[in-house]
């Protein structure tokens, strides 16, 4: 039988830790400068154009701050951050609890595969749509839709930790009587957290991009709705101004959370 | 639990144990007719040749192999079972310290002595490392204190003390020597080392190669002066594999 450390470090590694400030430090320059480089372009070919479609950088700021100012903005962004941490959190849990299940047994994974190709080939629309007809134009059917769209992907990450458990680890928990709950907790769990990880991370983009899907069909507030307000007024600048904003709330959940998170759980790699 | 209870003995019966055909692999018999008692509060010494089928032995007499035909009887100490693996198989994501809490209830009184035992292994500068970060040696030797410091009455070892230096191996043979006689344990050692079979085990049982059986069971007689006696391992060891 291989020993534990090959077959721990063939889970995947799903990202390069920085090494040190200076190093985040560079990134977090290069990032910088290369927006600039991007906004300086948006800036010229907006000008060439000179079309009410295509407003400069500096016009969509200054509807940012028109709506930071009014309060729209503050509002339907926590309206959508709120769906989407419950269909987040939703669509985890469940996606994690039937991967976790069809990893460790076999025929039950066998029969749900073609359920799970279904699913994950579902488009988000069908599901949408469908879940309004069904269950009206409430925001539990947006979250019901939204975690639809998302549980497969998880489930099929999940299932891939799970049957990359270590049998050998499994074994010693027997031997030394842990109990479901202890070897959950100290066996199981930490070797399913790179997974979850890489789960929870693909899982947020996808999450609160279908969220504004939702909305924009079916809800009275958040960043969706805002959208397609705009989108009837063929108002370019706050389409883009929203999108800028809710890009920037994302990115700071990334890095304020879900890095430092799986930086946590694979602190004691080599 | 009563004196009566406790005498008896371990018994392995074990018929046939087959691999099942693995992609163009064949079954494989691996055990054939390998049936044995081991009295309690004994050292037996299991050898024989890489790939003849002792792990597999352990891990069915261990409990964690059950498909096998056959039968395994451990007795009223069954409970009382600890496995030192071939393999460290510590938890890569706690620290040899955690490692070794791990095994023992909450509130245990044990956990008292695991620093006593950590530094027994030798293992005091590491008892916050992560295993990934240390030696394969370090490791096994992490892995020892976590089967000692459950105190055992049947302790199963698969050669426990290879990749390790002379002297680290001379003082881990003597702590699990002192252990052994110490709490009443019944040991099954598995081992490639003539030297230290002889001077650990009280019977050595050879199993032979191919379909593993038992080639040979002897009794080893020497007394405890003479297991420090360089010559009279030497000796016995003669005695037994010259067979
Ligand atoms: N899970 C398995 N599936 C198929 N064959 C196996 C399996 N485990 C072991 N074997 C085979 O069983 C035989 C005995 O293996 P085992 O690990 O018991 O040998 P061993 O006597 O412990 O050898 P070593 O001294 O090298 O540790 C080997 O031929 C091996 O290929
Ligand atoms: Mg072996």
């Amino acid at each position: 039988m291989a020993p534990i450390s090959t077959r721990i470090s063939s889970t995947p590694r799903l990202m390069a830790a920085p090494s040190g400030f200076t190093a985040s430090l560079e990134r977090l320059a290069w990032m910088a400068g290369s927006l600039f480089a991007l906004a300086v372009f948006w800036q010229i070919i907006a000008v060439y154009a000179d079309s009410r479609y295509l407003p400069t950088p500096l016009a969509v700021f200054d509807v940012l701050l028109r709506e930071g100012a009014n309060g729209n903005l503050w509002k339907d962004t926590s309206a959508t951050l709120a769906r989407v941490a419950v269909a987040f959190v939703v669509s985890m849990f469940i996606g994690a609890t039937i991967g976790i299940f069809l990893g460790r047994y076999r025929t039950a994974d066998k029969f749900f595969d073609a359920w799970l190709i279904l699913f994950l080939n579902l488009p988000a629309l069908v599901t949408i749509t469908l879940c309004y007809i069904w269950f009206g134009l409430t925001d539990a059917a947006a979250i019901t839709a939204v975690a639809l769209n998302k549980i497969p992907n998880v489930a099929v990450n999940m299932r891939e930790g799970a049957r990359s458990l270590s049998k050998d680890l499994d074994e010693m928990a027997v031997i030394y009587k842990f109990g479901w709950w202890k070897t959950l907790r100290h066996v199981t769990l930490p070797q399913l957290a790179p997974f979850f990880a890489a789960a929870a991370r693909s899982g947020l983009s996808l999450v609160w991009k279908i969220v504004l899907v939702v909305e924009a069909f079916g809800r009275s507030s958040g960043v969706g709705y805002r959208l397609s307000i705009a989108f009837q007024e063929f108002d370019v600048s706050t389409i883009l101004a929203y999108a800028l904003a809710f890009i920037l709330v994302v990115q700071i959940i990334e890095f304020a959370v879900l890095q430092p998170l799986q930086e946590r759980v694979t602190a004691w790699r080599r | 639990m009563n004196g009566v209870n406790r005498s008896l003995p371990i018994r392995v019966d074990v018929r046939s144990k087959v691999f099942p055909a693995v992609g163009d692999r064949p079954p494989q018999l691996v055990l054939k007719d390998v049936a044995f008692e081991v009295a309690p509060r004994s050292f037996l010494v299991i050898t024989g040749p890489s790939g003849c089928g002792k792990s597999t032995l352990l891990n069915i007499i261990a409990g964690l192999d059950t498909d096998f035909s056959g039968s395994v009887d451990l007795g009223p100490a069954k409970d009382k079972l600890t496995f030192i693996f071939q393999s460290p198989r510590l938890l890569p994501w706690r620290t040899v310290y955690e490692n070794i809490a791990l095994v023992l209830p909450e509130g245990d009184p044990r956990h008292a002595q695991i620093p006593d035992m950590i530094e027994r292994v030798g293992l005091r500068d590491a008892m916050n490392a992560y295993p990934e970060r240390l030696s394969l040696g370090m490791q096994r030797r992490a892995s020892l204190a976590r089967g000692f410091i459950v105190e055992p009455q049947i302790l199963l070892m698969d050669e426990p003390f290879v990749s390790l230096d002379d002297p680290t191996a001379i003082s881990l043979r003597a702590l699990l020597t002192e252990l052994w006689h110490r709490h009443p344990t019944t040991v099954i050692f598995v081992t490639h080392d003539r030297a230290e079979a002889i001077q650990l085990g009280t019977r050595i049982l050879r199993l032979a190669p191919g379909k593993a059986s038992v080639a040979q069971d002897v009794t080893i007689n020497l007394t405890e002066a003479q297991r420090h006696d360089q010559a009279a391992i030497l000796a016995e060891q003669n005695r037994i594999f010259a067979a």
